[in-house]
């Protein structure tokens, strides 16, 4: 990795004390970010720290209510991100901004469509768009609906379209929270070739391999304030840790050591919380048989497009099944739609927080509160007192912050809101828990948490299935681990300290030529 | 800049606690009290009150007169009871997301409804033969609610389509029942449901009051109000959280049209004619008004009974201000859309953004900025 020598250069960015506030929060207070030529540049904090907040405050999203921000040395206030577009500042952000209804190469030109005279050449667009797709190494029909593909695609998208243009500056929040390690393969060649034509990257993610696989520079915000900027050579891993969550000793250890792995126990003659017999849907996954005992994490592995989330949205009701069978503790069961699927024990959250998970406009205490709203029914509201007490107990067990139940969740981090939907389904106290990448975008401090509040529920006797395009979480949190390929359970994995990521990779790979 | 690395001396920034947020500015109760959704439309409703009031000193005097209030005031009340009606149930399809089209036309048809019956009733003016009327009125107003929310919650037919559907055909529905005539009957205790006065408030006010109660138990006593509000916000979400969607529409276009229903039989009791083809004309906008005057935006979500409540005052009272300062009638609709504008357009949030703005950049800079 190179270390450019930026003592000669200027900073294509720098940002001096900025501070904003919303009511009720200080999200960022007097912070300082300075952007090279020729560099990434990682941003690191805590969920909530402000690290969204600081690129929306660069890109005119936010205005900011004090301090400077210069642009190739002018000072600069950006109205709107069209405008910081226009200067040469793309950004992708955290959440995924594109329009579900058009189509992937009408995402990936918006604003860079290629003309004929004044109309739109739609042959030519859809050219451009695979070929940018291509750098990326995703392979679709550019014609296809963007809301037909899976997040992880939507996010690269988003990146290939931030790519389209020439930037001088890219910012990319959490670009990799879905993506596998091949995609952010294909990723980090990209961000190396714009580093050496002298794009400007930032990048934020709470991957501190990743960070530190591509990062020159680091800056690390707690609480809305700089904590420093370091060179990332010069800042052991774990330093960075002590520096992002204020804490140091036994505190740092435990988390760098992360939760214990588990292993299956021996398990003979117990009926399965839930099993699918030949469960299929045309078009999204192959028949499959899955069981999932109850006290077992079953993690699901695969590659991108291979099939986990079509599975799992089949045993919650979420889509319907077109053949085989569901049994729910041995007894036949049909899932018409979710809420059966709720009353009878099966709480489901999806990876696509955003489209399928918060209700934006509603409080934190509604969204924790909903799937228990209507596994009680519409005419039978949670009692006042009882509500407080369980959006209270959730809040303190999951460290949402700012932990004010009245704050609407749409304000929340990206991370924050993340916990808002754990803790809704496991407020409806599941015998069977679906998690569709859990720890998405949630910082590693309360990753560990998480893992181990999974690995304790299961010690009580919830069932779960764990689905993370993170293999090495995968093998830490279940006790069995199937794993899929092209659309299609391929193999079962038991557990044990001679399963690892090579094992995995290789149940794909084996199963590819049989 | 000396090196390429800024380490900050550990005092600074680097302290805080890990656990304790950030100092939370609370905002000051006068920006608490401009932020609420209520605040623009209450000022447009008092300084509407109040032109009317200088321009005719008379507009703000209350009589009793036998044991009955009378007055321009208790006019505007009364008045205000028909838009209310609709738009109570408007607010509620609208935080679905959707929009009821049908309310006017669905009116006509309930009072066609009660006014045929009573004219072909033995004994029209008995209070038995009266209820009788409203119920039928009621039960076909049932009906077409019954009809949009199949429509849009079973059959997924968008809802501006859907409910246009009964808009036109409603109408001639109405003509159908009244075979193409006004009919006017004479009934003392229909007309009372218009024109009469309960504790010396006018029945009308008495009936929407019961409505907005009525409604606001429904949505507020119950998880109703949070879970169609949560359709109008996520639909997708919402089904992932297993809300009913299908059946939580479908009774909010049925408790319209009902609403709608009783509105028709209030809007036209005072003069018993079933004009089938003017009773309820363009009454679904006013009702749509109401409710986006009150605070409730048109793309579903959050909804404000109360801002409804000031929505449906405003618009009468708009009204009666037409009359007092002799606008004349071509250009009402006009001075109604300028009001409307102005409260929208306080409302918006991107007006409010550059007011704060402006306000931040006359705020002397803090002072830090000159130390360093
Ligand atoms: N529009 C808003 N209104 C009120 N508060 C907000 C708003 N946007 C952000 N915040 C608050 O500002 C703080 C910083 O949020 P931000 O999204 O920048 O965090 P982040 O560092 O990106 O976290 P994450 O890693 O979870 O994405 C949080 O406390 C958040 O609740
Ligand atoms: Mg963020």
């Amino acid at each position: 990795m190179t270390t450019p020598d930026t003592q000669a250069a200027t900073p294509v960015v720098e940002m001096r004390g900025i501070t904003i506030t919303f009511p009720g929060v200080k999200a960022l207070d007097g912070v300082d970010l300075r952007l090279f030529p020729g560099e990434v540049h990682s941003l690191m904090g805590e969920n909530g720290a402000g690290k969204s907040t600081l690129i929306k405050a660069l890109t005119g999203v936010y205005q900011i209510d004090g301090g400077t921000m210069t642009v190739d040395g002018v000072e600069h206030r950006f109205s709107g991100p069209d405008e910081a577009q226009n200067a040469g500042i793309s950004t992708v952000y955290q959440e995924v901004n594109l329009c579900a209804n058009l189509s992937v190469a009408e995402n990936v030109m918006l604003g860079h469509e290629p003309r004929t005279g004044p109309f739109i050449s739609w042959r030519k667009m859809r050219r451009q768009a695979a070929e940018n797709l291509a750098r990326l190494h995703v392979d679709i029909d550019p014609a296809s609906r963007l809301s037909a593909h899976s997040i992880a695609v939507q996010q690269l998208c988003a990146i290939a379209r931030a790519t389209v243009r020439d930037a001088k500056v890219l910012i990319l929040d959490e670009p990799t929270s879905s993506l596998q390690k091949a995609e952010v393969d294909e990723l980090f060649q990209v961000i190396r070739e714009l580093r050496d034509a002298g794009v400007a990257i930032l990048f934020v993610s709470h991957f501190l391999d990743q960070v530190y696989e591509i990062s020159d520079r680091l800056t690390i915000l707690r609480n809305g304030r700089l904590v420093g900027e370091h060179l990332a050579a010069e800042l052991p891993r774990r330093d960075l840790i002590g520096l992002m969550i204020g804490r140091e000793g036994a505190a740092l250890d435990a988390i760098e050591r992360g939760a214990q792995q588990a292993f299956a126990g021996e398990r003979e003659g117990v009926t399965p919380t839930i099993e699918a017999v030949g469960l299929g849907r045309h078009g999204r996954i192959e028949p499959f048989d899955l069981a999932v005992q109850p006290g077992e994490i079953v993690g699901l592995a695969g590659l991108l497009g291979s099939g986990r989330t079509e599975a799992v949205r089949l045993l919650c009701g979420a889509d319907r099944p077109e053949e085989g069978t569901l049994r729910l503790g041995g007894e036949d069961i049909r899932i018409s739609d979710p809420l059966v699927g709720l009353r009878n024990g099966i709480a489901f959250s999806s990876e696509d927080r955003k489209r399928e998970g918060i209700i934006g406009d509603l409080t934190v205490r509604e969204n924790i509160a909903l799937a228990v709203q209507t596994v009680r029914g519409v005419w039978r509201p949670v009692p006042r007192k009882e509500l407080d007490e369980l959006v209270d107990r959730y809040i303190t067990a999951l460290d949402i912050r700012p932990a004010n139940p009245n704050q609407l969740v749409k304000n929340l981090s990206g991370g924050n809101q993340q916990k808002v939907l754990l803790a809704r389904w496991l407020a409806t106290a599941p015998k069977l828990l679906i998690l569709d990448e859990p720890t998405r975008g949630i910082d590693i401090g309360a990753k560990t948490d998480i893992q181990k509040l999974v690995a304790e529920l299961a010690a009580d006797g919830m069932s779960v299935v764990f689905i993370s395009s993170e293999f090495e979480e995968v093998l830490r949190v279940s006790h069995r681990i199937d794993v899929l390929r092209d659309r299609r359970i391929v193999e079962s994995l038991t557990n044990g300290p001679d399963v690892d990521q090579d094992t995995i990779l290789e149940a794909i790979a084996t199963k590819e030529v049989a | 800049m000396s090196g390429p690395t800024v380490e900050l001396t550990p005092d600074t920034p680097s302290s805080p606690p890990p656990a304790q947020p950030a100092a939370q500015p609370r905002p000051s109760v006068a920006r608490r009290i401009m932020q609420h959704q209520l605040f623009w439309p209450v000022v447009a409703l008092i300084a509407l009150i109040i032109l009317c009031g200088i321009k005719n000193p008379t507009f703000l005097t209350i009589e009793l007169r036998d044991g009955n209030l009378f007055g321009q005031l208790v006019d505007i009340a009364r008045m205000s009871a028909t838009p209310l009606l609709l738009a109570l149930g408007m607010a509620l399809v609208i935080a679905t997301g959707g929009i009821d089209l049908s309310v006017g036309a669905v009116m006509a048809i309930s009072l066609a409804v009660s006014l045929t019956y009573l004219d072909g009733a033995a004994n029209p003016g008995s209070v038995s033969t009266a209820a009788v009327a409203v119920l039928l009125g009621v039960a076909v107003a049932l009906a077409a609610g019954l009809f949009n929310g199949f429509m849009v919650s079973v059959l997924g037919v968008q809802p501006f389509i859907a409910t246009m559907i009964l808009m036109v055909a409603g109408r001639g529905v109405a003509m159908l029942i009244t075979q193409g005539q006004i009919t006017t009957v004479t009934s003392a205790p229909f007309k009372f449901l218009g024109s009469g006065f309960v504790f010396g408030i006018p029945t009308p006010v008495i009936i929407a009051l019961i409505m907005l109660v009525a409604v606001a138990i429904l949505v507020r006593r119950t998880a109703l109000g949070m879970l169609l509000e949560s359709i109008g916000i996520n639909r997708e979400a919402s089904r992932l959280a297993g809300v009913q969607s299908r059946n939580i529409t479908w009774l909010v276009y049925i408790v319209c049209a009902l609403l709608a229903g009783l509105a028709g039989i209030v809007y036209g009791a005072p003069t018993m004619a079933a004009d089938a083809n003017n009773i309820g004309l363009m009454k679904e906008m006013d009702a749509i008004m109401c409710v986006v005057l009150g605070g409730t935006a048109l793309s579903g979500g959050k909804f404000y009974l109360s801002g409804t409540v000031v929505g449906a005052l405003i618009l009468s009272t708009i009204e009666r201000a037409v009359v007092i300062f002799h606008i004349p009638s071509q250009i009402t609709p006009l001075f109604k859309a300028l009001v409307i504008i102005v409260v929208c357009v306080a409302q918006s949030p991107k007006l409010r953004e550059l007011l704060r703005d402006g306000a931040a950049k006359l705020r002397p800079r803090a002072l830090p900025e000159v130390a360093s």
